[in-house]
């Protein structure tokens, strides 16, 4: 668990890049730090591993008041990713890697065998890219080595700086899908800077939304995006927050919530879908082909009933006049 | 490209010819005739001009090379200018002013023009140097940081491996400066290959100015050579592009 107690930060004297910041992060979550450029997220994160000092409060690691501890042992048990990847051009792909365990004195046999695991992570064959230097793989390639090579040592916590933000709009989403998967194994305490919302919302499990170094709200995705707590947050998640919000919603929570519709069997040629399948998706569906219902089947095949565009909307009204009841104790904390 | 490509050859093989025929002709003429005749002198002043090309070289990048280093940590940096002021300063002077100025303070022979020397070497090592160091990635640093590098692990590890090969491109252009000017040290008694080079020009004895200029010519690209390969040597290829880009500009 990691704990911002009252952090402020000043670089020149007078202004604060970050300003009494106080909230918790439970273990195995992916905190993303989010908002417009300048507003202190990367002096936020770089706090963490003191790469920043901290002008005023404490940060925490599991009741560890990290400015005790010796910065050279705390930075080697946090991962640590940044934008432009970091990798050494003096090194090949696998020094690259094992950077961390080799600064620990790992022997070489087993320096090796972790550098296959995480190559076989991230689905990069070990010996093709063994002898490569940096330069010889594409921006993505790249990327998802520097996340690797942060994930070396298998510290508990990883910093990652706007890790993804450099990449292409498509080869983003593949990385961030492979990274989520990678999490669900290692469930590392993830803190992530990003100023990209969509990023944001699909990533996050509690989202720190800040502007001019304080935190406006920090609660679970959904939870920011059906009850934004002031203005600057509703204008920062944008109008289509409720179409955001779909994306965070399956028709299997509809189902639960609402129910489905019976098949409206006049309808040929009506498009089939997963009951896991997120809402927005399904919206789009809808939306794309004109279908008037779209069949919804689960994992074993069998037909759950029909989904149509007004019962979406019928399930988002809800949801949107909900009060916010999951996220009270957590936004205590700011308060 | 292509073209470029032939006619580059093309320039490649007449300069070959050229400097065949050259030989051949100085050859025929008897212009190496002193190097065979008195071999005993001759390999007396090429001993004395390695000698001084290599006692200011390694001089110099004894004093250039930490001094580029510490005028790249960040709590230096600024006074960065100062140091290249007083280096481009002293590269400026005329190579007999200095050579006078080393009289005067050192005396006429040997001493003199390897401090002569020293001061000619120093800037192109120190400039390169820096260049190199500066043009590391700021992120490379940060990255190392981040990663619980200790401060001479970042240094050994990644900012001299990375900034090596424009290090070596300093040492070259010094060394191969200092090969040539080294003849100049005949004027104070320094002795080297410039006692036949200068004898030849006053005495308007093309052998002997043939038997000086040439070795001299070959002691420098055999430098030049030798360091590039040592350049290729110690720096992974991926480094030098970077490098390239650093010097040039
Ligand atoms: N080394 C520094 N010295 C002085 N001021 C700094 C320094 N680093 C950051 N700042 C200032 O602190 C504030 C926060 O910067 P920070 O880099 O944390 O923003 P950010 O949210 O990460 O922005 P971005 O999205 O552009 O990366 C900015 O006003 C910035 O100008
Ligand atoms: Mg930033």
């Amino acid at each position: 668990m990691i704990s911002f107690k009252h952090v402020s930060k000043s670089y020149t004297g007078t202004e604060k890049a970050v300003n009494d910041v106080n909230f918790e992060v439970e273990q195995g979550e992916i905190v993303i730090f989010l908002g417009p450029s300048g507003c202190g997220k990367t002096t936020l994160l770089r706090m963490v591993n003191r790469l920043e000092t901290i002008t005023e409060g404490s940060i925490l690691i599991n009741g560890q008041d990290i400015g005790e501890l010796n910065e050279i042992e705390l930075r080697r048990k946090i991962g640590y990713v940044i934008q432009s990847n970091g990798l050494f051009p003096n090194m090949n792909i696998e020094e690259n890697v094992t950077i961390v365990p080799d600064l620990l004195g790992w022997d070489k046999k087993k320096k090796h065998k972790r550098y296959k695991e995480l190559m076989q992570l991230i689905g990069l064959d070990p010996g093709e890219y063994r002898k490569r230097f940096p330069n010889e793989l594409s921006g993505g390639q790249q990327q998802r080595i520097g996340v690797v090579r942060a994930l070396a040592a298998d510290p508990p916590v990883m910093l990652m700086d706007e890790p993804f933000g450099a990449l292409d709009p498509l080869i983003r989403e593949k990385i961030q899908d492979e990274f989520l998967q990678i999490q669900r194994e290692v469930k590392k305490t993830i803190l992530f800077v990003s100023h990209d919302i969509d990023e944001a919302i699909k990533m996050a499990d509690k989202i720190v939304l800040m502007r001019d170094g304080e935190i406006m709200q920090y609660g679970t995705p959904s939870d920011i995006l059906i009850h934004p707590k002031n203005e600057y947050v509703s204008q920062f998640i944008g109008r289509d927050r409720a179409i955001k919000h779909l994306s965070l919603r399956t028709i299997a929570q509809l189902q639960e919530e609402i129910g489905l519709v019976e098949i409206d069997q006049s309808i040929v040629d009506s498009k089939q879908v997963n009951v896991h399948e997120n809402l927005k998706d399904t919206l789009a569906m809808l939306l794309n082909q004109e279908a008037d219902q779209v069949i919804v089947h689960d994992d074993n095949d069998e037909v759950q009933g029909a989904i149509t565009i007004d019962r979406v909307q019928r399930y988002l009204h809800l949801e949107m006049r909900q009060k916010p009841a999951q996220s009270g104790g957590k936004e205590k904390v700011m308060e | 490209m292509n073209q470029k490509k032939i006619i580059a050859i093309i320039v490649r093989i007449l300069l070959y010819a050229f400097v065949i025929g050259f030989f051949v002709y100085a050859g025929v003429n008897g212009y190496f005739s002193p190097i065979f005749e008195q071999s005993d002198t001759f390999w007396v002043l090429v001993g004395q001009h390695l000698n001084l090309v290599i006692i200011s070289s390694f001089l110099a990048i004894v004093i250039a090379l930490p001094l580029a280093v510490l005028f790249t940590r960040p709590r230096f940096r600024k006074y960065e200018w100062i140091a290249s002021n007083v280096a481009n300063l002293a590269q400026t002077v005329p190579s007999l002013a200095v050579l006078a100025l080393a009289i005067g303070i050192l005396g006429v022979g040997f001493k003199p023009a390897v401090f002569a020397l020293f001061i000619y070497s120093v800037l192109p090592i120190f400039r390169n140097a820096v260049a190199g160091f500066n043009s590391i990635n700021p992120d490379l640093i940060d990255a190392g940081k981040g990663m619980g590098m200790k401060a001479g692990q970042i240094f050994w590890r990644v900012e001299v491996p990375n900034a090596a090969y424009a290090i070596i491109g300093g040492l070259r252009t010094a060394v191969v400066l200092n090969i040539g000017t080294a003849a100049l040290a005949y004027y104070i008694g320094g002795g080297g290959l410039g006692v036949w080079i200068m004898t030849g020009i006053e005495l308007f004895d093309n052998a002997y100015l043939i038997s000086g200029a040439i070795p001299v010519t070959l002691m420098a690209i055999g430098f030049d050579y030798l360091l590039r390969g040592v350049g290729y040597v110690i720096s992974p290829k991926s480094t030098r592009q970077t490098a390239d880009t650093a010097t040039t500009t």
